[in-house]
């Protein structure tokens, strides 16, 4: 048997000490930079438009674009702005990778960082993971240390500095153009577009902002060639990705595969359901905000096309997986909580509607709602998609209405019965499982 | 944390006055903000380090820090503590010596996220943003950590513990209380105190970065199905 699995950003996480840069050196490390560094700017653009690949981050927007988005040159300052901000409900692959290799990161944003004419990058991180946080500054220090930054990097007469920033708890953060207002020092409240960052980002000046996972991935695409990278995933979901399997599934973890995979074939990978006996019921293509999917969807390939096509969206392969003993309307219920939440106040229809949906979505869940309660529930999403800056207030909708259309009669038992009357909590968590099977 | 008639405090009651910071304080202080300032093009941007700085001293953002960075930065104190309060990370009243956060959203509550929590809150007696009398633990319902692959997760102070079920989380606290010496799971080999986690968070590396493991098994998990069957072509299949 072959595997579907292609470890490229993976591969040496398993190295002892893989995070430092003796070992990344060991696995190609900064090879890419140098041969960066003698080519043109310009063809590092092409390079990356050629492989497709779209950004990793959730959008999916093509990098190579993006970066060829930026104004000529005017003299002044342009700007790599790292989003490492990952708070995406189940979304769990940026933090392993800066934990294992942060170094991946850091050439990956020294060759960007050439292409685009910037001088001075910036990591955003979020600051509710602190050793990720050590990791990152160490290999900034390591990296300055031996010449991959700072002055004339390899004698190239290319200057850069990273400064790695961390944030203070805020999942808006994650949005762009909110991480940019954090970044200078403000409440992380996202701005109305245009002007994009490319033209106006931080300090109203051009700038790219992109995903950890993308910018991790530069390297291995000018080692090898944008036609390698285009012969792995599909036509137009070029490349590979790292696809996050959590919950009800017997090995959760990091599977790096070419995009196009289908989450049947991930399960198979990872050993299958947790519990054999128990049914699939539903789960997230790309987080949270990506309407869910259940078991019809098995073998929709997981690639931007064909997950749009089936409804939903690819975001980032965060692949919640859950089983028939959840409550559908229990999982909704929180996740409108943490919409509520983290709605940052700034646009009307999020932060009232992600109000009223909590409420609702909480008397369904014990069982006191309404007859009406389906209808306004679909009624406010209505009045919240599309209606806000920044996308926070759809995501909210999403799983909202995603659950409605394949569970609704889970929402109609909810205006009688509690959710943790129809499917017990203790069936679902992961030492239930252990207790019966010891 | 509660207030003088033992009623919660959720952060809607103005912070205690604080007295102005000793020389040495301030000396010290002053040195590292000037180091923070240096990193960015504009010095506004420091304003989220400089915080996390402040509570590496104070424990939490204090009216004396609120008015430091707004000196610093030429602002006012209203913008800073305006700033502050967006964050959840910058406490507005003296925080523990640990924060233990139950990740309770979706994923890691229907993993057993929920039962962690109310085990905990139970047997702490306290609920979310409250500290303990001895002023050791704030307990938090945290959203996702990203680490949905060791759900349920517990953070203390902001350090993985992967995996956890009620007996463990109860386990952890009653280490943190003793002083008995934690290890994350995925971490340094021990759990630094509040104060010493935000000044790492303030951008001073305390050098445990080579601490600990690279990545758990989970994030290993494609790697080693991966290294026990041979290579395709990495075409989708169709």
């Amino acid at each position: 048997m072959s595997t579907q699995l292609t470890p490229i950003l993976t591969r040496f996480w398993d190295d002892p000490q893989s995070w430092t840069l003796a070992t990344y050196e060991k696995h190609d490390g900064y090879r890419a930079l140098k041969k960066a560094l003698a080519m043109p700017p310009a063809e590092l653009v092409q390079l990356t438009k050629d492989s497709g690949m779209r950004g990793r981050g959730g959008a999916g927007f093509p990098t190579g674009m993006k970066w060829g988005f930026l104004p000529p040159p005017d003299g002044g300052p342009r700007y790599l702005v790292v989003n490492a901000d990952e708070s995406e409900p189940g979304t769990c692959k940026d933090i392993p990778l800066m934990m294992a290799a942060p170094h991946l990161l850091i050439e990956g944003a020294a060759i960007t960082s050439f292409a685009i004419g910037c001088d001075h990058a910036f990591i955003y991180l979020r600051g509710e993971v602190v050793h990720v946080y050590r990791r990152l500054l160490r290999a900034v220090e390591e990296a300055y240390a031996a010449g991959y930054l700072g002055k004339n990097i390899m004698g190239s007469g290319f200057n850069l500095d990273i400064t790695v920033h961390a944030g203070a708890g805020a999942y808006i953060c994650g949005e762009e153009t909110a991480l940019l207002d954090s970044l200078e020092g403000r409440r992380g409240q996202p701005r109305l577009k245009p002007p994009f960052p490319a033209v106006a980002g931080l300090y109203a000046r051009p700038t790219v902002v992109n995903n950890v996972e993308s910018i991790a991935s530069v390297p291995s695409i000018l080692l090898h060639g944008a036609e390698w990278f285009a012969t792995m995933g599909t036509e137009k979901s070029t490349g590979f990705g790292i696809f996050s399997l959590s919950g009800h599934v017997a090995h959760p973890g990091q599977y790096e595969a070419p995009l196009g995979i289908t989450l049947r074939q991930l399960l198979e990978l990872a050993g299958g359901m947790r519990d054999p006996s128990k049914k699939l019921k539903f789960w997230t293509p790309g987080g949270s905000s990506t309407p869910m999917f259940t078991d019809q969807h098995l073998d929709v390939p997981l690639d931007f096309e064909s997950v749009a096509a089936a409804g939903s969206m690819l975001a980032t392969r965060a692949l919640q997986i859950f089983d028939e003993t959840v409550s559908v309307v229990r999982a909704v219920s929180r996740w409108t909580d943490f919409y509520a939440h983290e709605s940052c106040g700034k646009c009307t229809p999020c932060r009232e509607g992600t109000f009223w949906l909590k409420q609702i979505m909480d008397r369904l869940e014990h069982g006191k709602g309404t007859q009406d309660d389906i209808d306004k529930l679909l009624d406010i999403c209505g009045n919240i998609l599309f209606r806000s800056f920044c996308p926070l207030g759809d995501g909210a909708t999403n799983c909202v209405t995603s659950a409605v259309q394949y569970f609704r009669e889970e929402f109609e038992a909810g205006m009688k019965t509690p959710a943790a009357e129809l499917f017990p909590p203790a069936a679902s968590t992961l030492f239930a499982k252990e207790t019966v099977s010891a | 944390m509660t207030n003088t008639d033992g009623t919660p405090n959720y952060g809607t009651v103005p912070s205690p006055d604080t007295e102005a910071y000793p020389d040495d304080v301030m000396a010290a202080l002053l040195a590292d903000a000037e180091l923070i300032v240096a990193r960015y093009p504009r010095e506004r941007s420091a304003l989220l380090p400089l915080l996390h700085l402040v509570q590496s001293v104070d424990g939490y953002v204090s009216p004396r820090g609120i008015e430091l960075c707004a000196d610093l930065l030429g602002l006012t104190g209203a913008e800073v503590s305006g700033v502050a309060t967006f964050y959840t990370q910058f406490k507005r009243h003296p925080n523990g010596k640990y924060t233990l956060g139950v990740c309770t959203n979706t994923l890691c509550a229907i993993m057993g996220g929920d039962e962690i929590w109310a085990s905990v809150s139970d047997y702490l007696g306290i609920g979310h943003d409250e500290t303990t009398a001895d002023g050791l633990v704030t307990l938090e319902r945290i959203e996702c950590n990203a680490a949905c692959d060791y759900a349920p997760v517990v953070m203390a102070n902001w350090e993985f513990f992967d995996n956890q079920t009620p007996a463990s989380a109860k386990a952890l606290v009653d280490d943190l209380r003793s002083g008995a010496p934690v290890t994350p799971t995925r971490g340094p080999s021990k759990v630094c105190s509040f104060k010493q986690v935000s000044r790492v968070l303030a951008g001073f590396n305390d050098g445990l970065a080579d601490e600990g493991v690279g990545a758990g098994p989970a994030s290993l998990a494609g790697l080693k199905v991966a290294r026990a069957t041979p290579a395709t072509d990495g075409k989708a299949k169709k």
